[in-house]
């Protein structure tokens, strides 16, 4: 059976990770590529990279990380942050990324998903939407959920598919960094109409949120952070309750 | 020991190269029959869609070159799919290296096409799955499969149970990605390579 999956989330800036973690058995906490191997060996289905910075220089560094990341794992990965065109994606494909993901770029410019899933093929681009509940509806927002766009979610899910995402990163602004679990209706409602995976990001706490985000939210795969990072939650734990639960995991 | 990845118009291969460095194994990414007749063993790569790496396929003349070829020759993806005899996906007439067609998987509620992340695959035969446990996980991600043959060496289910992998004489075939599909898909390869 096709199983769920299970994604940690690293920030990336300057080429180093950017939130602290809690492995003691990391010489170096902001080493990305020690930290993908460990998440590798622990078992993680993917691994998502998000390079907050966007100077040229800085994406030198990027395309150096990806390409270390890359000779080092051999589970898939995926790469985001201040990707907005075909140059750009073919750098970091070429690097060894799986698959990239595009979120402010997309919504700026919604011709570029059609291009790239052109130019490469669906199965590696991502379309990566924040979402925030404003006046009883959900609304895409850009710049790290700051800003509001004029987009419907759960419309702009359904035309990131048509024009040829291969995967929608659903990230609920209202639960991210709430550790109260995921949103779980949203998720629920975009999964449900989509025929491409959903990955949910945003509020995990607990290992039962995981339960939950995969059965009443119907995602394909969860996504998370710093509760891996610090290690509340560890992998092969989680993915063991997961199991026990019927859900079906690699493990 | 001398491994060539062919390279046509199929996408992006450099998992593929990254998976062999790990291994240990030197390469050559190339079109060149001469090369290509040469190597011990042959990967033959694919993502994309059938029909126009067909097209490419027989405008090089690679469509007569690798039904030809006597070393071990691996497909992947698409590669299996066009080792097969036909695809459903803009009808494509394939080279016919393994009896059997390939098929889109039909829309099915509770299944999303493309068959996209991490499935097991059961049946294991043959000399690419040895040292793998029955159900072992492999990543995925197609939309047309083949049917499960007489040269089905590893079965998978979704939708319908298909051809995870495929072998007849020195040609090897498998639909998933064993380049990013942990240690077990690593392990595959390097029976590819000792073979």
């Amino acid at each position: 059976m096709l199983t769920k999956r299970i994604i940690p989330c690293l920030d990336i800036k300057d080429g180093r990770t950017v939130k602290g973690t809690n492995f003691v058995n990391l010489r170096d906490a902001g080493d990305p590529v020690a930290l993908a191997a460990i998440y590798a060996e622990q078992g993680a289905d993917e691994l998502v990279f998000l390079d907050i910075t966007a100077t040229v220089d800085e994406r030198k560094t990027l395309i150096e990380l990806v390409r270390n990341v890359a000779h080092t794992i051999n589970i898939p990965f995926t790469v985001g942050g201040g990707i907005s065109s075909i140059a750009d994606v073919s750098a970091l494909l070429n690097a060894g990324a799986d698959k990239i993901s595009i979120n402010s770029s997309a919504v700026r410019n919604p011709d570029l998903v059609n291009e790239l899933a052109l130019e490469f093929g669906s199965q590696c681009i991502v379309v990566a939407i924040d979402t925030r509940y404003v006046d009883g509806e959900h609304i895409v927002h850009t710049h790290g959920g700051r800003k509001p766009t004029p987009l419907r979610t759960i419309a702009w899910a359904k035309e990131v598919e048509e024009r040829g995402a291969g995967e929608i990163l659903l990230t609920s602004m209202d639960t991210d960094g709430t550790k109260a679990g995921f949103a779980l209706e949203l998720t629920a409602k975009i999964s449900g109409d989509a025929n491409i995976p959903v990955i949910a990001s945003g509020g995990a706490g607990t290992m039962d949120h995981f339960v939950d985000v995969f059965t009443t939210g119907k995602a394909d795969a969860g996504l998370a952070a710093s509760i891996f990072h610090f290690k509340e939650i560890e992998i092969p734990a989680l993915k063991g309750y997961l199991r026990e639960k019927g859900i079906e995991m690699r493990l | 020991m001398k491994t060539v990845i062919i390279k046509y118009n199929a996408g992006n291969v450099q998992s593929v190269m990254y998976a062999l460095e790990r291994l240990g194994a030197s390469y050559l990414l190339t079109d060149d029959e001469t090369e290509i007749r040469s190597a011990d063993k042959v990967i033959f790569p694919g993502v994309g869609e059938a029909s126009t790496a067909m097209a490419y396929l027989r405008e090089h003349g690679l469509d007569k070159l690798i039904p030809s070829l006597k070393q071990p020759v691996l497909g992947t993806c698409v590669g299996m799919q066009l080792m097969c005899r036909y695809s459903e996906e803009n009808n494509t007439t394939c080279m016919g290296i393994f009896d059997i067609d390939v098929r889109r998987f039909p829309q099915t509620p509770g299944y999303k096409v493309p068959h996209t992340g991490w499935n097991n695959i059961h049946t294991l035969k043959g000399s690419l799955t040895e040292g793998l446990a029955e159900n072992a996980y492999m990543y995925f991600v197609h939309s047309y499969a083949a049917d499960v043959c007489p040269e089905t060496t590893a079965v998978c289910d979704y939708v319908r149970p298909f051809s995870a992998m495929l072998h007849r004489d020195n040609f090897y075939a498998a639909q998933f990605h064993a380049e990013i599909s942990g240690n077990e898909g690593q392990q595959i390869l390097e029976n590819f390579l000792n073979l």
